[in-house]
């Protein structure tokens, strides 16, 4: 951003809009709004310059809670609407917020190919393993045996990991973080806004209402040392109260592993240019493994909207567009 | 046209024949060239200075079986010395490089018309393909035309050897030895194809390696010109003059290509860059082949991952100050419709063009039809007006995706334009605007520090300002949920809710007022009136011509303008004793002027895939007159 230096000074108070929030009492989305409200001041961005672009469900009212420009789209689409706000005008900063429903089910195909193209969008996923808004069936996220109004008997499907899905979508920036954890949020957050390309963070949320602690097991104060790896790039991934557990290696699988010997413990390294270490890790869920939460991959490749701004910048200096040229192309004739 | 008694005697041998027009289909395997021959001649025609019109058919498939009549691909023109509005209805001459081609062709043909047969297509396995029991060149079938049967593919192979181009190569070569015995047939300049075969296969194209294409090409081309110049193969050949067009500057332009261009200059006269989001659909593809070219004027082209993306993405960027379009056609538009109806909620300019084709479902994705009429004008869930326009014509799609973008822009509105297959594939000579004299463009944006409330409206138009993200101040929140009057805050109000909807309905119905009247052409005394949109004007308009000079009187009234409709429309409608509205589909404008007018409307309603044919039209317009004045 070239306007660094000349940006006011924000605070989270900018950032806030008058509007009444109405998510309910306790829902993780506040959490998630505070860490945002506090992250966009610190970014050296103009306030104008940030645009919030939701789906539909409890987190995509997002945009109304926030003073900048907001677009509450429609089901699914977001990255869709996005993508043109941000092809329209690369000086935006574009956010997307959705959620499991919105991103992975109705809007699965429009969510891969935002990754795959790379555009600079940063989306945060409010994962609650849950539809709230249509009060309370099973998501695409829900656990095999998720009773629910739609599955008085338990889900029979199969989950899927949305970072895995990101990976399998050739995403250059993929990262988790946790609706009671502000500061992590923030790191993370930071994280996905200076990275050049389609950021996607997973936001482990909880739904009061309809999942209440769907992520308890592993996220809840009293456990998480024991069932959260905190993946920081060039560091062992340990764990556990005296960091007495590591993930190792083991054939072709990660092993969590208690006292595992120093040369054991895998070193996180988020740049690997293949994409398979994060792949492993997003592959890793509770109970059998700990929950992986930080950045899992942090790799360069050419962004879609520079891209295609590039080709109309050389195509307007090589040749300006002129009306009267492009009718008079080709083969004509006059008739006297 | 070719009549009985315009034919030479055989006294007149080789004489040079002045005619008022001819109709001409090339028609041949999909892999034999034919759309490329029949846009040769019709170049060549329009250089040449006459009026025409261009009818392309395809299949739906990219290389249906070879020789069979699912894979035939077939190029109509229709060229004259006078003014001409439609592709033409029976052939004055069929092309037939194959059995099959001809079983597809033949029933177009006038009786006395001329058929040019290659005959190397007309083998055992050619004819077993065609599902021909007997050989039609043998069996008598073709009595009443005048078959010229040629091989033509062995005096190709034979005219290009000298070039060093052999076997299926060689071969291909044999679309331009037909068009060079077409050239002479009636009395064509072979100069532009030459040129063009240099220009596309000549040192400088991708084909540089290999210089013997464009020669063989060439000499194939020529080849076929002396030949039929020599052989005894026609009695005559023949003139078409030119035709007396009005004065100017003439290009020869497909609905398509009309479309791009008016795209292009909309947004450049309104100093807003174009972001075309599309998803690939036949036959809508070409519009975004044409813009991906024109970077040059700010044009951003983006292919979506589907349908919805595309219009999605086209919203994303109105809302961030470009002019946001797509195009489709009907399939896209079912997948579209919640988007769409975003845009009207959002108040948000959109341009979506719907180049209709053969519904429902997959339909008949390469022919034409106009049953998207409804389905664009309601098909969206809640009170969702939006405008909708159509184009009358190949060169008419400039003029009325221009009118699409003003209207969008003006009062902050999805609008949709209406083309079909037939006038997006066609072409007709298109009278080169001057860009200075085009329709201003009116934009009202919101400027930084104003106090802005998203859906404050301006009172003439009714239209709320584009604020667009980037603007210090101006931060707002827009969406798909009910806003409330004037600040744009949700509202679930009740009174709110109605007051909005009125809002919206009243901001489209004023537009009214913005459009031009409806005209009536015809004759004046009529007390019978034939309306019509879109695509059809050609044809329906030709027979309105041709039954008036008959002395049947009938007038008629073609609207672009279909949502909302002329102001004068009732009034017009009201004058006529009866009212026939002909269309192709099953009844979409005679349902919604019936409803919206409350009179009582005959209609006339062909879904076959095709534009109607005059005679048709004037067969049922002389009986629906008769009718009425018995």
């Amino acid at each position: 951003m070239s306007t660094v230096t000349e940006a006011p000074v924000l605070t989270r108070k900018d950032f806030a809009s008058p509007v009444a929030i109405r998510w309910c009492p306790g829902c993780g989305d506040y959490s998630i709004l505070t860490a945002v409200q506090g992250v966009l001041p610190t970014l050296g961005i103009p306030k104008e310059k940030f645009v919030i672009v939701s789906g539909i469900g409890c987190s995509s009212r997002f945009p109304y809670y926030m003073n900048t420009y907001g677009f509450h789209t429609i089901h699914g689409r977001a990255p869709g609407v996005a993508t043109g706000v941000k092809l329209a005008n690369p000086d935006l900063q574009v956010w997307v917020i959705t959620g499991d429903g919105d991103a992975l089910s109705i809007g699965g195909n429009h969510f891969i190919h935002a990754l795959r193209r790379n555009v600079d969008l940063k989306i945060i996923l409010f994962n609650n393993r849950i539809y709230g808004l249509t009060k309370g069936q099973y998501s695409p996220t829900s656990a095999v045996g998720t009773v629910s109004p739609s599955t008085p008997f338990g889900s029979i499907d199969q989950p899927l990991s949305p970072l895995s899905l990101a990976l399998g979508a050739e995403a250059t920036f993929v990262a988790r973080t946790s609706d009671n954890d502000v500061k992590h949020m923030t790191e993370v957050f930071q994280a996905a806004a200076a990275h050049k390309g389609t950021a996607l963070v997973e936001v482990l949320q909880n739904c009061v209402i309809f999942a209440d602690d769907v992520h308890e097991p592993y996220y809840g104060r009293a456990v998480k040392q024991d069932h959260l790896v905190y993946l920081k790039h060039g560091e062992p991934m340990r764990y556990g109260k005296e960091q007495e557990k590591g993930l190792v290696l083991n054939g072709l699988n990660l092993e969590a592993k208690t006292n595992p010997a120093d040369s054991e413990v895998l070193v996180h390294d988020s740049k690997e240019s293949t994409g398979s270490l994060a792949f492993m890790l997003s592959r890793l869920s509770h109970p059998e493994y700990p929950v992986p939460v930080g950045i899992f991959r942090d790799v360069q490749r050419p962004v879609f909207n520079e891209g295609i701004r590039e080709q109309v910048e050389t195509a307007k200096q090589k040749s300006p567009g002129d009306l009267k040229k492009l009718f008079n192309s080709g083969s004509t004739w006059v008739v006297d | 046209m070719l009549s009985p008694n315009s034919r030479p005697s055989d006294s007149q041998a080789k004489a040079l024949q002045d005619i008022d027009s001819v109709t001409i289909r090339f028609a041949g395997d999909s892999g034999d060239g034919m759309q490329l021959t029949g846009s040769q001649f019709t170049d060549a025609s329009a250089l040449f200075g006459n009026d025409l019109a261009t009818q392309p058919d395809f299949p739906a498939e990219i290389r249906a079986p070879a020789g069979t009549v699912a894979g035939v691909s077939a190029f109509q023109l229709h060229f004259s010395s006078h003014d001409i509005k439609t592709p033409g209805d029976d052939l004055d001459v069929l092309v037939a490089m194959n059995a099959a081609a001809l079983k597809a062709n033949i029933a177009d043909l006038e009786i006395g018309g001329i058929l040019v047969v290659d005959l190397s297509g007309f083998t055992e396995k050619d004819l077993e393909k065609a599902e021909y029991r007997s050989n039609p060149l043998h069996d008598g079938s073709l009595a009443g035309f005048r078959v010229i049967e040629t091989d033509i593919t062995s005096l190709t192979i034979k005219a290009v050897e000298p070039t060093g181009l052999k076997g299926r190569s060689a071969e291909l070569c044999k679309n331009f030895f037909t068009l060079g015995m077409m050239y002479w047939l009636y009395d064509r300049p072979t100069e532009h194809t030459v040129k063009w075969l240099d220009e596309k296969f000549g040192p400088k194209s991708k084909y540089k390696d290999k210089p013997e294409i464009a020669a063989a090409n060439q000499a194939a081309l020529m080849a076929g010109y002396y030949y039929a110049e020599t052989v005894e193969l026609f009695t005559s050949h023949y003139r078409v003059r030119k035709a007396d067009l009005p004065k100017g500057k003439y290009r020869k332009i497909s609905g398509n290509e009309a479309a791009v261009f008016g795209l292009i200059a909309a947004a450049q006269k309104a100093g807003r860059e174009i972001f075309y989001g599309s998803y690939p659909i036949t036959p809508a593809s070409d519009i975004l082949h044409g813009l991906a070219r024109y970077k040059n004027f700010g044009v951003v082209t983006f292919q979506a991952e589907d349908e919805i993306a595309a219009v999605a993405s086209a919203i994303g960027a109105s809302y961030a100050g470009s002019l946001g379009m797509t195009a489709t056609s009907g399939p896209g538009i079912c997948l579209k419709s919640e988007a769409m109806n975003l845009a009207v909620m959002t108040e948000l300019p959109l341009v979506v063009i719907d180049v209709q084709r053969g519904g429902p479902s997959t339909g008949l994705p390469t022919k034409t039809e106009q049953s998207d009429l409804l389905l664009n004008l309601f098909g969206r869930s809640g009170d969702s007006p939006l405008v909708v326009v159509a184009a009358k014509s190949p060169g008419d799609c400039f003029a009325m995706a221009y009118e699409a973008c003003r209207l969008a822009m003006k009062y902050m509105t999805p609008v949709v334009l209406l083309t079909d297959g037939y006038i997006a594939n066609g072409s007709e000579p298109w009278t080169i605007p001057d860009p200075d004299s085009l329709p201003k463009m009116e934009v009202e944006l919101a400027r930084a520090g104003e106090t802005y409330f998203a859906y404050e409206r301006n009172e003439k138009t009714r239209a709320r300002k584009w604020a667009l993200p980037g603007t210090p101040g101006l931060e707002h929140r827009i969406g798909g949920l009910e806003k409330a009057q004037k600040t744009g805050a949700i509202s679930y109000d009740a009174d709110n809710h109605f007051a909005m909807t009125q809002e919206r309905h009243a901001k489209i119905a004023g537009i009214a007022s913005d459009i031009p009247a409806q005209t009536v052409e015809g004759d004046a005394s009529a007390s019978v009136l034939v309306v019509s949109w879109g695509g059809t004007y050609g044809s329906v308009s030709t027979a309105v011509e041709d039954c008036n000079r008959a002395g049947v009187k009938i007038a008629h009234a073609h609207l672009n303008y279909l949502n909302p409709l002329p102001a004068n429309l009732g009034d017009i409608l009201k004058k006529y004793d009866k009212v026939v509205v002909s269309e192709l589909n099953m009844g979409q404008l005679k349902f919604l002027l019936s409803g919206t007018y409350g009179i009582s409307i005959e209609g006339i309603n062909l879904v076959r895939g095709k534009p109607f044919r005059v005679s048709y039209l004037v067969a049922q317009f002389d009986r629906i007159v008769k009718k009425a004045l018995s």
